[in-house]
């Protein structure tokens, strides 16, 4: 296996990546077929002097407070706080957001960035559908084409995002090979780009995938980490003690930890999946048990064998059953600047009760990962502590498989 | 490539290449999966395309996320992985194709396979084994340092592909890049077979001769004969991927199956070298 190091370059630098071949430390890089360099080229382009543009910049920040409903709030916990009897913690409310997650953060950015370029049609991937359901939400509000790749395990697992796509015109295609989840959307998205690529945009959703896309990704999440960070100022009049985010590719957790790597003295946790188990197979926790490897136009952690073929992954949560995850969190990781670690399903299915009976609030499936974390390390912490937990999506569409999971009668998970 | 050794494994491919274009030949290079539906069949099929006038093979290492493909290869490297195909089993395989075949191999890889090995210890296993070059579609030449150092090293060739949405300018530094060949592929998409190759295609071809000597072959598309001689017209050669590997799909189920694939692939390589000759 090829050696990999990372060195920053001082402790402050964490957010000075990637570089302009889009390496963060060793990590990053855009492996893809020569079909797709000149549209990855123009896409750097593109958002380089997007990024550059206040108008672009006005555009997004209005339709992120009018469309969105951004920004959003952080939340104090206070019942699920008392009963655990540790730390405070609060809820960054992406929940709250139009479409229930913060995946919206991204499409509406890069469908700008699409209309710039003057591409019409939208590619995406989605697993749990959040990404998907936020693709075509943007989509319909731009007037652009959009298709879906979503693997068919997970359309039966999310129905409900399937058919909100539908009701917003998007055509969502039924990805039935290989291990029917997201890695295998993500494969049928990129060969769908791969014929199209000089009249579609591939709007991939997570901070994963060749460059520019996992900077691309994580700048328009980092509105997350902007607000949180000023919100704590003004709310709690110091930074929190720890800032927690579940990590499937890594896109909420990116853009909550960016604007808060280079503060001192914060500890960023990022949660994986755990599944059912630490066995091969039984897990997505690709920085927990995985190694530096390529899949998707990337190098980062990945869950392969030792001939480099992807493995197979589970997790309850349809949205971080993915074997790789983002670059930038590679590098965090070997810089030691985030802690990663994992919960399992049964951890995250019980987080899940909790929020809903302590809080009123239905969390998405990924999100109760993190919020498990959160639940067992609060009680280790003083009373004076603060913990921010990026509450990244809404559970509605988890509600009816829980139910089963949980043996709920049909007229109580539909009544 | 002038300071490549005489024994060097790209020399093979060089000779081979260079030989149809003196004899004013399309080179027929076909495209098979390593392992698909075993090693043992890729191996008769190897000697089966040589003995209908194949000048070379390209061999296929099974990868469970193939993006650059279409679904014939990609449930063809399914088959194969399914059926316990191993990176060892490859280079075996290779090995002893070169020791009783004269045709050289070329590997087709993911880079996610090389990375995992190792890139120096993949070279050096590629080499060993017989393999004379890397065809590896998922490296873009700003990523393809380090294992183009290694290949060099090795004298192994490393193939490089320009594509329809390639600009000139980076078509032209690919060409000066690519040792043993320069794989042009026909169309924007991943590889199937296509009814129609496009207009412009002759164009870039005869375009990418004035860049570089090294041998030009097209692939991504072509199945029939009549193409073998419309882009023979312009290119060295042909490669042919998915309709031949269409033929393996049923190759696994019975010893009837396996004799029927092979015939169908000696037949189908057949038609295309008799197309390939001078008129």
């Amino acid at each position: 296996m090829s050696t990999v190091t990372t060195s920053p370059t001082g402790p402050s630098s964490y957010s000075q990546v990637p570089d302009p071949l889009g390496r963060f430390g060793d990590y990053g890089g855009r492996y893809v077929p020569e079909t797709l360099s000149a549209a990855l080229d123009e896409l750097e382009q593109a958002y380089a002097e997007a990024a550059a543009d206040p108008a672009f910049q006005s555009e997004l920040s209005d339709l992120l407070t009018r469309f969105v409903g951004r920004e959003t709030p952080l939340l104090f916990a206070n019942r699920l706080t008392e009963h655990v009897g540790g730390a405070q913690i609060y809820f960054k409310r992406e929940d709250l957001n139009h479409t229930g997650a913060h995946k919206i953060n991204n499409t509406l950015g890069q469908g700008l960035l699409a209309l710039r370029m003057g591409k019409r049609r939208i590619i995406a991937e989605t697993g749990a559908g959040q990404h998907g359901v936020a693709t075509a939400t943007a989509c319909a509000r731009f007037g652009l084409e959009c298709v879906v790749y979503m693997g068919a395990e997970d359309v039966r697992r999310q129905a409900p995002n399937v058919r909100n796509m539908r009701l917003m015109g998007a055509e969502v295609r039924p990805v039935e090979s290989g291990s029917r989840t997201l890695r295998d959307a993500i494969n049928d998205a990129m060969r769908d780009w791969m014929g199209s690529v000089e009249t579609s945009h591939y709007i991939i959703g997570s901070v994963v995938g060749p460059h520019p896309f996992p900077k691309i990704v994580r700048d328009f999440q980092s509105v997350i980490g902007k607000e949180t960070v000023s919100q704590c100022q003004r709310d709690l009049g110091q930074m929190p003690e720890m800032v927690v985010a579940c990590v499937g590719g890594g896109s909420n957790a990116a853009g909550m930890f960016y604007p808060f790597v280079d503060i001192a003295g914060v500890r960023l946790v990022g949660v994986e999946a755990g599944g059912r188990s630490a066995e091969p197979g039984s897990h997505a926790a690709s920085l927990s048990h995985g190694q530096p490897g390529v899949l998707h136009g990337s190098l980062s952690y990945v869950l392969q064998n030792q001939d480099g073929q992807t493995s197979d992954v589970h997790s309850v949560s349809a949205g971080l059953d993915y074997p790789g995850v983002g670059p930038e969190h590679a590098y965090w990781h070997d810089a030691g600047r985030v802690e990663y670690t994992s919960v399992t399903d049964a951890e995250a299915l019980d987080a899940f009760d909790l929020v809903a009976r302590k809080e009123g609030i239905l969390p998405a499936l990924e999100t109760s990962h993190a919020l498990a974390w959160t639940i067992r390390e609060a009680a280790k912490l003083p009373r004076e502590a603060a913990i921010v937990v990026c509450l990244s999506g809404r559970g509605d569409k988890d509600a009816a498989e829980i139910a089963r999971l949980r043996g709920f009668s049909e007229d109580m998970t539909h009544g | 490539m002038a300071d490549v050794a005489v024994d060097a494994p790209l020399t093979k491919l060089s000779a081979a290449l260079a030989a149809r274009r003196r004899a004013g030949e399309v080179v027929v290079a076909p495209f098979l999966t390593a392992g698909d539906p075993d090693m043992d069949f890729t191996f008769e099929a190897l000697a089966t395309a040589e003995r209908a006038g194949a000048t070379l093979c390209e061999l296929g290492l099974p990868y469970s996320d193939p993006i650059a493909d279409g679904p014939v290869i990609q449930a063809s490297y399914t088959r194969a992985l399914g059926g316990g195909a191993t990176l060892q089993g490859v280079f075996d395989l290779a090995a002893r194709a070169a020791a009783q075949l004269t045709m050289p191999l070329v590997a087709m890889t993911s880079y996610s396979i090389i990375y995992r090995r190792g890139i120096e210890r993949f070279v050096g296993e590629a080499a060993a084994s017989g393999l004379t070059g890397l065809i590896v579609p998922d490296l873009p030449i700003e990523e393809s340092a380090s294992l183009a150092s290694a290949c060099r090293g090795a004298g192994l060739g490393l193939v490089r592909l320009v594509t329809p949405t390639t600009p000139p300018e980076r078509a032209a530094r690919i060409a000066a890049e690519t040792t043993g060949f320069l794989y042009c592929v026909s169309v924007a998409g991943v590889t199937g077979e296509r009814v129609s190759l496009p207009q412009q295609l002759k164009d870039r071809v005869q375009w990418l001769k004035e860049q570089t000597d090294v041998p030009i072959l097209v692939g991504f598309g072509i199945s029939r004969p009549e193409q073998v001689q419309e882009v023979g017209a312009v290119a060295d050669g042909v490669i042919v991927g998915s309709a031949l590997v269409r033929h393996l799909e049923a190759a696994g189920q019975t010893a009837e199956h396996r004799a029927a694939a092979l015939a169908a692939i000696e037949r189908h390589v057949g038609d295309l070298v008799a197309a390939a000759k001078p008129a």
